[in-house]
């Protein structure tokens, strides 16, 4: 039996009323812990995404011995959604925390040559830690703008004699991103023959496949990820990508 | 697109390395397969269906797909550390993603089809070489499937969009491009897109026509060695 919600998705409507092209109102805010070295939350209608920043010192990869390191974890926080629960991470919760994490790296907006201390030796780790507060569909895009938003907040802390960092100074120095390449990501979402973006809650248990896209400030698409157990065919994609397009460029406003 | 683009092992554009398919390589389990594209290798075995453990994990109304994608620890340059990995994890997630739409796992209630895909040999495509061997593992268990579907990576070196790029060409140029995709080549149904690196629509949609001619190339390997197998018209006897 099909229900309303997907009849509904069917006929080009939502539940709330919006067009399949809709995005739900989007609030950034910064400054979320002044013990982060940057930070933000994003309200996306309803739900919730804290992101914080943290960085240290450790030591460079053996095959880029110059750069300083990304990490990007998430927790699917069980206040947030009745179906997550405690405990190691989920695989919905890696899923999330490695398309976001391919998406600034395959960016390269973070110049990560500019956070070596000593080659070979030392270098900055940037930690980017994403905590849904409150799941109401669409984490993964408020998550992924989170990131970004909270990397753009973020200062150096100090750093003393003997790598030791001081946090509670933090330099003026912002960490050296690249604005142009700044990737931000929309995930196109599939029902029957219908493709649209940012579901609610409700919507998301009709979705038959989903397809997130990070695309850049240039236009350059820097990741993608199908999930869900559907197909797209090759018109779809490119659909999806088009879509996904015009919901990045309205981010970008939201961003700045 | 640069039509002197001379790859390294003088392949064209859109041509896969050479690839060797083979059913029934673990004989104990209920289907089996090794798959080999240029210098990648994989095993893929199938258990089941079988009763669902956990006991209430097990769904009344179908089967469930459950996959296990790893290296093998001597598998890459770097010793891999043995057992599960973030990335493991999300690999064997996608690989169960590219494989469902193909199947119908109503007509298994109860089951779980368990499904373990090992990586012996790394020279990049590790996970479209290993869907390539769980799907052809799949058809010899004689789960139903719909057809074999079947992966391939497409790759962009120096602008160009190119087909199944090995290591070598991977580790070429400022933004190295990987979009791994799997299909059902036959109805033209995209069930793996993964992609990381840069590249414009246009090249995407290069990159997507580009794999479904791989896939149908690697479809047709598969395919073979079913007729192998039962030493039907076509097979060509070893």
């Amino acid at each position: 039996m099909k229900s309303y919600i997907k009849s509904l998705i069917e006929n080009g409507q939502r539940v709330d009323g919006r067009k399949l092209t809709d995005v739900r109102d989007i609030v950034i805010t910064n400054d979320v812990s002044t013990k982060a070295e940057g930070s933000a939350r994003v309200k996306w209608g309803d739900t919730e995404v804290i992101a914080g920043v943290k960085m240290s010192v450790g030591t460079p990869y053996g095959d880029s011995p110059d750069k300083g390191t990304l990490m990007v974890t998430s927790e699917l926080l069980p206040m947030a959604n009745e179906a997550f629960s405690a405990g190691p991470p989920s695989i919905e919760s890696i899923e999330l925390a490695r398309v976001i994490d391919r998406g600034i790296r395959e960016s390269n907006m973070i110049d990560l040559k500019k956070l070596c201390i000593k080659e070979g030796e030392a270098v900055w780790t940037v930690f980017v830690d994403l905590y849904i507060i409150n799941d109401a569909g669409n984490i993964l895009d408020a998550a992924a703008l989170a990131a970004v938003s909270a990397l753009k907040d973020s200062l150096i802390p100090t750093l003393e004699e003997g790598n030791k960092v001081d946090y509670d100074t933090p330099t003026k120095n912002k960490l050296p991103l690249i604005e142009d390449r700044i990737p931000l990501t929309s995930t196109v979402f599939k029902s029957g023959n219908k493709l649209f973006v940012d579901p609610v809650l409700e919507e998301t248990s009709e979705v038959d496949a989903r397809v997130t896209i990070g695309i850049s400030a240039s236009g350059d698409i820097n990741a993608m990820q199908k999930g869900g157990a559907g197909f797209f065919t090759i018109d779809e994609v490119n659909e999806a990508v088009k879509m996904a397009k015009v919901v990045t460029d309205s981010l970008r406003k939201i961003l700045k | 697109m640069a039509k002197k683009f001379q790859r390294n092992d003088k392949r064209k554009i859109d041509e896969i390395r050479p690839m060797e398919a083979k059913v029934g390589v673990v004989p104990s389990a209920e289907g089996s397969a090794m798959f080999k594209m240029g210098k990648t290798i994989a095993i893929a075995a199938v258990r089941g269906p079988r009763q669902v453990v956990p006991a209430h994990k097990q769904k009344s109304d179908r089967g469930l797909l459950r996959c296990t994608y790893d290296l093998m620890s001597f598998s890459v340059n770097d010793r891999k550390r043995p057992g599960p990995s973030r990335r493991s994890s999300e690999i064997s997630m996608v690989i169960e993603n590219s494989l469902l739409p193909a199947m119908d796992l109503s007509k298994l209630p109860y089951t779980s089809v368990d499904l373990y895909v090992y990586i012996t040999q790394a020279d990049a495509g590790t996970r479209c070489v290993g869907i390539n061997a769980a799907s052809l593992a799949l058809a010899d268990a004689g789960i139903p499937m719909k057809e074999l579907v079947s992966a391939v990576a497409v790759g962009k070196v120096d602008g160009n969009v190119i087909l199944d790029l090995d290591k070598f060409e991977e580790d070429q140029g400022e933004f190295p491009t990987d979009i791994p995709i799997a299909m059902m080549p036959k109805v033209g149904k995209i069930t793996l897109l993964q992609l990381d690196g840069k590249v414009s629509q246009k090249e995407l949609d290069e990159a997507m026509k580009l794999a479904e001619k791989g896939c149908k190339d690697a479809q047709e390997v598969m395919e073979e060695a079913f007729r192998v197998k039962y030493d039907l018209d076509g097979g060509k006897k070893e």
